[in-house]
């Protein structure tokens, strides 16, 4: 992250003379990032403008010919999205404090080096990296589990990551030994020394990992595609999917036959494409904070 | 010389001082162990279950007690025209996906890398990098909308002087590329992150060194930047590779449709068909163990090609 920021805030490294070529460059080099910047700019800022555009929602590029927000009312007078709600921000919340909690005290015994084990340990989590069962070995497991329909499905698989732990690892090793050493003659345990003195201290990595885990949660569907059939239990993101398949399929049907089937208008669709978005919107910058660290301290590190 | 002297002394001695010492960390041990526990739930048994693809699982049986039946179950894959028609979409979606997504981002890291008005390059870095954070749900409700035939694509269509009213994802035929260019779309500036970290640790006096020999700004590309970045693009080249059987469920169940399902359904979903739907849990474990199989073998061809390309250095 210092490195980063060192290069940007550098001067322009060309002091010496910029010659013709250099600056056809840098023009035909600004024409192009502006032209990538706007096709990924452009189609978001059509969906977001076309769900305030009542029922022209859809039918132009820039700018509709009203606004209104009769879509949102229409969105929000349903109860099943609150319920939805609800139980995306309570499995993002609970996910990740469970997952923190899980990797950083496995991660904090894993970087003492003299720990028994820890080669074993280390072997086990590389294996889980490299090979998984797939998804009908882990379906039959999660079903005699007993955690089909549960709200604990979206939480317990989910909560240890050999990844994430070791980016924690690597973080809790930059500890300096003395801060730890010196409550360890004041007769602090290893959990007392883990709370009040490496937590503390690793605020930055633990809210890489959190943000991270939390944005995975929100975003999760295929958790409840697989194992939640209860309509109680959806998150927003099914309560989505289950709206737009079912305008698709109606779309598609509607080519052979002309059978009408009641399906959700294209601007309460866009709406709560909105609505589902928007979390992700806000929580962004704080991420952005955090997107070299995270990557990073993974990557290069191992 | 210590180890050596450590491991004369008999065995149960060494069993009693490893337990003594475990004993002095059992606090440490306590907090790695509902790690340890979670692992063999959640990765280690379902690794066991894999067993299926050489079983006959019905619903009386359980994932240990069902019959061996060898390799009845890969005998039928290679009859089966439905798994193969998915291997081809899957291949196909993926090769267009992987080309592009492997030197797409490399060229826009070294162009974000290259621009000098930072606040400018903070908004392109900002902008390009949000669609990772999108779930593939509102992607491909957006997707739907923009293709749809009052949707966006066909107004831009329209004001170029094309006239459409085709919905495009009820078109088999666009079905390939519509997959492969969103992911690109999604993923393109996300893909820059780890080049522009490792360009910002190349040393600047080598640039200086280069423009003072009077080195264009191409050259300069060609010759220091490049170069610098080549064990990190070998690694993507790797993980491309190796991904060329990888299929995005996430993508297809909410892309796929009655009228685009012959050129959409991929090795994922097909899985997901027979197995989830139709229940059929040994032969669509078969059909997933294979394919990862044949991942792993790609993996490894890969990484033995680019460690002769590096050297003989492997940067796995």
């Amino acid at each position: 992250m210092a490195d980063v920021k060192k290069i940007s805030k550098k001067k322009p490294r060309a002091h010496i003379r910029e010659t013709k070529g250099n600056k056809v460059f840098d023009v035909v080099n600004v024409i192009l990032m502006t032209l990538f910047a706007l096709i990924i700019i452009i189609p978001m800022w059509n969906v977001v403008i076309s769900s305030f555009a009542g029922k022209n929602a859809g039918t132009f590029v820039f700018w509709p010919k009203e606004l209104s927000i009769a879509n949102y009312i229409q969105v929000f007078s349903d109860n099943g999205i609150w319920q939805s709600m609800f139980i995306s921000v309570a499995k993002t919340v609970v996910g990740v404090v469970f997952h923190l909690f899980l990797c950083s005290i496995v991660a904090y015994a894993l970087s003492k080096r003299d720990l028994k084990g820890r080669k074993l340990y280390s072997a086990m989590g590389i294996i889980t990296m490299f090979f998984s069962g797939g998804m009908i070995p882990t379906y039959l497991l999660i079903k005699s589990l007993g955690l089909l329909n549960s709200f604990w499905v979206y939480i317990l698989p989910a909560m240890f990551s050999y990844y994430d732990m070791v980016i924690l690892m690597n973080f809790f090793r930059d500890i300096p030994d003395s801060l730890e050493e010196s409550a360890k003659i004041d007769g602090a345990s290893d959990w007392r020394v883990f709370f009040s003195i490496i937590v503390p201290l690793s605020k930055p990595a633990l809210a890489t990992i959190g943000l991270f885990h939390g944005v995975w949660q929100w975003n999760d569907f295929m958790t409840t595609k697989l194992y939640v059939t209860n309509e109680a239990l959806y998150p927003l993101q099914m309560r989505l999917y289950d709206i737009i398949v079912q305008a698709q399929a109606a779309a598609s049907n509607g080519l052979n036959a002309q059978i009408s089937i009641a399906t959700t208008s294209k601007g309460v669709q866009l709406a709560t494409i909105v609505v589902t978005m928007i979390p992700i919107l806000v929580l962004y910058p704080f991420l952005q904070k955090y997107f070299v660290t995270g990557t990073m301290l993974g990557a290069v590190k191992e | 010389m210590k180890l050596r002297k450590h491991q004369k002394r008999p065995l149960g001695v060494r069993i009693v001082d490893w337990g003594k010492s475990w004993g002095r960390q059992w606090q440490l041990q306590t907090m790695v162990l509902p790690g340890i526990i979670s692992m063999i739930i959640f990765n280690f048994i379902p690794i066991y279950g894999l067993s299926l693809a050489f079983r006959s699982y019905s619903v009386t049986s359980t994932m240990a007690s069902a019959p061996w039946v060898g390799l009845e179950n890969f005998k039928i894959i290679l009859k089966d025209k439905y798994f193969w028609e998915s291997v081809q979409n899957t291949i196909g979606i993926s090769a267009i996906k992987l080309t592009i997504e492997f030197f797409l981002p490399i060229i826009i890291a070294i162009m974000i890398f290259e621009l000098k008005w930072s606040p400018f390059k903070k908004l392109v870095q900002t902008i390009t990098y949000l669609p990772h954070f999108l779930s593939w749900i509102i992607l491909g409700g957006m997707l739907i909308t923009w293709l749809s035939s009052n949707g966006m694509l066909n107004q831009i269509l329209n004001m170029i002087g094309i006239a459409t009213k085709d919905n495009h994802i009820l078109n088999a035929n666009s079905y390939w590329s519509i997959a492969s260019l969103s992911d690109v779309w999604k993923e393109a500036g996300w893909g820059t992150i780890l080049y522009l970290a490792t360009m910002s640790k190349i040393d600047p006096t080598y640039y200086e060194a280069a423009e003072m020999d009077g080195a264009s700004k191409l050259r300069q590309i060609w010759s220091i930047t490049i170069p610098e970045m080549s064990t990190i693009i070998s690694l993507n080249l790797i993980l491309s590779v190796s991904g060329l059987f990888n299929s995005n469920l996430d993508q297809t169940l909410v892309l796929m449709n009655s009228q685009n399902q012959p050129k959409a359904e991929v090795i994922n979903s097909y899985v997901y068909r027979v197995g989830l739907t139709q229940g059929d849990f040994s032969y669509a474990t078969a059909v997933g163990l294979g394919v990862s199989i044949i991942s792993v073998v790609l993996l490894i061809i890969t990484n033995t090609v680019t460690k002769k390309l590096n050297d003989n250095q492997s940067v796995l």
